[in-house]
């Protein structure tokens, strides 16, 4: 930890909680950071000269007479192209045994953009997973997560989506990962000769959990000086945000805060907010787009933590187990993408929209179908032709193995309703159904 | 009004954007201050006194604030700036002009002027000299975006004023002396057309608040012909998160027939705003021609953007509101979400470490809702002249559970429900307004059923219940097949269902996202209800219970195809010659 000459050192707390110390101090400001014994703290709190400090690695064994040092400066991070390639902790400080980054010093944490300074997203991000492009088309400036189980795959949907995204610079905010997955985000950005336009802010399961509510910033102050600075587009992956909202609780616990819902703080939703809200189109052609993953418990989106991330993002990934094909699809029904409509029909085929509604439409009717199956009633004719559609929509549509262009996708589900459906049912508008209905 | 000496004071505590501030002198609550921080500062808003102790919420966020800063009060509340100019900008919550901020991000302590200062406006007077006037009264007016904006006597000027001078009509600038008035005891006043307003007082310079009684056109089928809405109206769209809310508000504030609209999002997405500022400018207003921009005003705070301001911002917006309605104008307020406001309101609540309510909302929080959509309403100003708020806010309610304090406080105050269906959206089925639970009170209004008797038609009323009843009396009979299986029904069962399918697909969906189809016009409106009621009422003869859904698709999708297509257009009735081939064939 650094300190300065003229640095006033403080020896006597008077209050230790769980997860902050107390003392008296005089012209500290609001927010700074500050050394507890060699431990990183940020003040939360300002009572007349009592300062409240939150320590991020909690405050387990710090005596009263700890020495405290005020830096008098938020949190940083060091900026410049020397970034690329390399892994840091939640500090900002290099963990790959690479030297110091030398740069610009920046605080994290920085201002909004102001709203009439961005762009409207309207670039395609394609991924060859028809779930995701067919249906829940990714644009870039978009923030959207994962909604998965944590005995899902996210992290490799996400590391293939990153690597088949055409962007300047892969950012990954990992938060509570374990060391097997870091070694496996590691391994597949080597392989993929992609190392050098990769940057890493990693908290794993080893280190304090209350150290990766710095990781989210870090990742994104990064990403700020390649989007502004060097109007690159640049990628970020938060993963897991879920366990990042659980430190968020843990500080408001520790601090007596009157919990809300699922014991979240009340300020969940504006904390959330301020992470996801740093995505951004820029007019320079920059441009910073977040997928994250937040994992569920037994697939409940009602939780407060998938249900504010919900509120905020730009739609979900919802990834489940299709047991009728034995694989991971990305589920039609709850995910979405909110920005699709702004490239698709557009910049895709101008048939992309409605096939895509009609092909939801006949696979929720195949979901009906089974319903009535499961309570013991016998099928109709259409009933049955849902529900072969359905099998092989999964299959060649929606399982996240599939790896096709989005003309191809299109052109496997008309081949399916013209082979379970009269045209009627599929009711698509007329020129459309004259030019792609497949013989 | 402002007081000469202004109160100071210092910090002496800070948590997040709560500060305590020990003051010298007298404070009001929600008094306005400023907070000196370095070069920069803060304004902040009176929310408790405790004694010496002035609890103040900051409008930015007080990183590096220090105790010892100095802070100085203004004498006065959170006020807007009411002039010509107001139409197209964008605010923030506080109504900083965002234009005229620089740089990518926003900058912490910098505000800027609501108006232009240098523009010159045709100024015609519309008083003379002599006339007795009062507050709200119409001195003047401008041509802003081709509305006519009334320089009204400002609101804050209480009884009864004479015009001494009144400028004829020219070009200037709002700071110009437009007029000079006096009251009873002589003493003059010089009038600009500028005047500043408290957001949170309702400015209340009218003859009457009557129930409103007159249908306001969305262009939404499920709104306008299920459930209206009406001039003055309030409404509320609760829902789970991605069910439509803003595409629903959206869609309204382009096509609704209104004057003036103004979108206050309020917590919600930069990318929404960003939508509105790149779509307005190119759609036009089909009713005047002109684009959509030159009739909107935009306050825009988003997520992102500091919490306290957000409480602000609806409140900016609704006075806003109410200075163009003064102005006997058609006004549709739109505030996407309401709950980001009451969690603002929620999180301040904590900090001060007040007594919470359910889930952890204050114990006020139904009546500040309710004594915001008050603010709404159709209204005779006082020169016998119409003007409206219509307010719609959505409803974000946690977890989707609509017995949530927010949503259920919100019913309380709004007369028009319009819940979104998880399921509905789930299946595509756009807008996802669910079709039972939904409802307008203002259907039962006598005055209300009198306007659509006389200006849609006179069996409008009567078709509109039927159509109700028939989705009804389809839910029950698909509950039914559910239950006992498609052959344990008699067929018209599956006939009922099917015709609730009809009304379904053809009148409740509507493609948000296609030229056509996502505004239809009362007339469009009328004419396919009462064509689909024929269907409904028609009998068919079935042989199993296969044909009826096979049937009823093509039926639909005939029908859907016109709903695609122009109204009334050779295209139009093609569709509409092959639908009745269909039905004949079919007719008993
Ligand atoms: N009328 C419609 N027609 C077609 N698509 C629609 C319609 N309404 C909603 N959608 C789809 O649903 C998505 C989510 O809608 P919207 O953003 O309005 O949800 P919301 O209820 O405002 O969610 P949140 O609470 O998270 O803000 C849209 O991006 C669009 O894809
Ligand atoms: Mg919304």
């Amino acid at each position: 930890m650094e300190s300065q000459a003229f640095q006033k050192i403080y020896t006597k707390l008077t209050n230790i909680t769980k997860a902050t110390v107390t003392l008296k101090a005089t012209g500290v400001g609001y927010d700074e950071i500050a050394s507890v014994n060699g431990k990183l703290a940020q003040v939360v709190k300002i009572a007349g000269d009592d300062i409240t400090l939150q320590i991020f690695e909690g405050t387990e064994g710090i005596p009263t007479n700890a020495e405290i040092s005020f830096l008098g400066r938020p949190p940083q991070l060091t900026v410049s192209d020397e970034l690329a390639g390399r892994f840091f902790n939640a500090f900002g400080n290099p963990i790959d045994g690479g030297p110091e980054i030398q740069g610009e010093v920046r605080d994290i944490g920085s201002p909004s953009v102001n709203p009439v300074r961005r762009d409207q997203p309207s670039n395609l991000i394609a991924t060859g997973i028809a779930g995701i492009d067919l249906n829940n088309t990714l644009v870039s400036g978009q923030k959207i997560p994962f909604f998965a189980d944590p005995d899902q795959p996210y992290n490799q949907v996400m590391a293939m989506v990153a690597l088949r995204a055409k962007t300047d610079k892969i950012i990954l905010g990992g938060m509570g990962l374990t060391n097997d997955d870091y070694l496996y985000f590691k391994n597949v950005f080597d392989n993929a000769g992609a190392l050098d336009r990769i940057i890493s802010f990693v908290n794993t399961t080893e280190n304090p959990p209350v150290e990766r509510l710095l990781v989210p910033d870090m990742a994104l102050t990064a990403a700020e000086y390649f989007a502004v600075d060097k109007n690159e587009s640049v990628l970020v992956l938060l993963t897991d945000m879920t366990l990042y909202a659980d430190a968020l609780s843990i500080v408001s616990n520790r601090m007596d805060q009157i919990p809300s819902k699922d014991s979240m703080p009340g300020s969940l939703y504006s904390d959330l907010a301020r992470i996801y809200e740093k995505a951004v189109q820029f007019p320079s052609g920059g441009s910073i787009t977040i997928i994250a993953v937040t994992t569920l418990s037994g697939g409940d989106i009602t939780h407060a933590i998938p249900d504010n991330t919900g509120y905020i993002t730009e739609g979900q990934l919802f990834l489940r187990r299709d047991t009728e094909i034995g694989k991971v699809i990305v589920d039609p029904f709850r995910s979405l993408s909110r920005l699709k409509q702004l490239v698709i029909g557009k910049q895709t085929r101008e048939d992309h929209p409605q096939v895509m509604n009609t092909a939801i439409r006949l696979y929720a009717d195949a979901a009906n179908a089974r319903t009535k199956l499961e309570n013991g009633f016998d099928l109709t004719d259409y009933d049955e032709r849902t529900l072969s559609f359905a099998k092989e929509y999964s299959e060649r549509i929606l399982a996240i193995d599939v790896n096709v262009d989005t003309d191809t996708m299109l052109d496997i589900t008309w081949e399916l309703f013209g082979r379970h459906f009269k045209k009627a049912e599929v009711a698509i508008k007329e020129n459309l159904v004259a030019k792609y209905w497949a013989q | 009004m402002e007081k000469e000496n202004r109160t100071t004071g210092k910090v002496v505590g800070i948590v997040a954007n709560l500060v305590m501030v020990e003051v010298n002198g007298p404070v009001s609550q929600n008094e306005i201050c400023f907070i000196t921080l370095k070069q920069e500062s803060l304004m902040a808003e009176v929310i408790k006194i405790m004694g010496k102790i002035a609890y103040v919420q900051v409008f930015e966020s007080t990183r590096g604030l220090m105790p010892g800063s100095k802070v100085e009060f203004q004498g006065h509340m959170l006020e807007v700036t009411l002039g010509p100019g107001i139409l197209s900008r964008n605010y923030d919550g506080l109504q900083n002009d965002l234009d005229k901020m620089e740089g990518i991000f926003l900058k912490r302590g910098e505000y800027t002027d609501p108006l232009n200062r240098e523009k010159k406006w045709s100024f015609k007077p519309l008083a003379k000299v002599g006339d007795e006037v009062k507050a709200g009264d119409w001195l003047g007016e401008v041509n802003e975006n081709d509305q006519p904006h009334k320089i009204m006597l400002p609101f804050k000027m209480k009884g009864t004023y004479t015009i001494k001078k009144i400028v004829d009509e020219g070009e200037y600038t709002v700071d110009h002396q437009i007029a000079v008035v006096t009251n009873g005891d002589g003493t003059e006043t010089n009038l600009t057309m500028v005047q500043k307003w408290p957001v949170k007082v309702a400015i209340g310079d009218y003859r009457e608040k009557p129930r409103p009684f007159k249908l306001l056109e969305t262009g939404v089928r499920c709104m306008d012909t299920l459930n209206p809405i009406t001039e003055g109206g309030t409404g509320f769209i609760p829902g789970p998160f991605g069910t439509g809310k803003t595409v629903l508000q959206h869609a309204i504030s382009k096509q609704a027939e209104a004057d003036i609209v103004i979108i206050a999002a309020c917590g919600e997405r930069a990318n929404e705003v960003v939508e509105v500022f790149t779509e307005f400018p190119e759609l036009e207003d089909p009713r005047t021609g002109k684009k959509l921009i030159e009739r909107t005003i935009i306050i825009a705070n988003t997520s992102n953007m500091p919490v306290a301001a957000r409480e602000a911002s609806v409140y900016t917006a609704m006075t806003i509101g109410e200075y163009y309605r003064a102005m006997g104008l058609k006004v549709l307020l739109m505030a996407d979400s309401t709950s980001r406001w009451a969690q603002a309101l929620r999180e301040m609540s904590n900090r001060l470490e007040e007594l919470p309510g359910p889930d952890a909302f204050p114990m006020d929080l139904s009546a500040v809702i309710s004594n915001f959509y008050s603010r709404a309403g159709y209204v005779f100003l006082n020169n016998g002249k119409t003007g409206s708020i219509t307010f719609i806010g959505t409803v974000s309610p946690a977890g989707g559970n609509l017995k949530e304090p927010v949503t259920e406080s919100t019913r309380k105050a709004a007369r028009c429900f319009y819940g979104l269906s998880q399921a509905r959206a789930d299946s595509k089925r756009y807008p996802a307004i669910d079709p039972i639970d939904s409802y307008s009170k203002y259907l039962e209004y006598p005055e209300v059923q009198d306007y659509l008797l006389k200006n849609v038609g006179e069996d409008w009323l009567t078709d509109v219940l039927k159509a109700k009843d028939v989705l009804l009396r389809g839910k029950e009979a698909m509950e039914q097949i559910n239950i006992l299986g498609d052959d344990g029904v008699p067929m018209a069962f599956h006939e009922t269902f099917w015709k609730s399918e009809l009304i379904d697909f053809v009148i409740l969906q509507q493609d948000a996202f296609d030229n056509i189809d996502a505004s239809t016009p009362m007339k469009r409106q009328q004419y396919m209800l009462s064509k689909i009621l024929s269907v409904v009422e028609s009998k068919f003869a079935f042989g199993h219970f296969e044909d009826v859904s096979t049937f009823f698709k093509e039926v639909i999708n005939e029908f859907k195809q016109m709903n695609y297509t122009e109204f009334d257009t050779e295209d139009f009735r093609k569709h509409e010659q092959t639908l009745e081939e269909i039905l004949n064939k079919r007719a008993n």
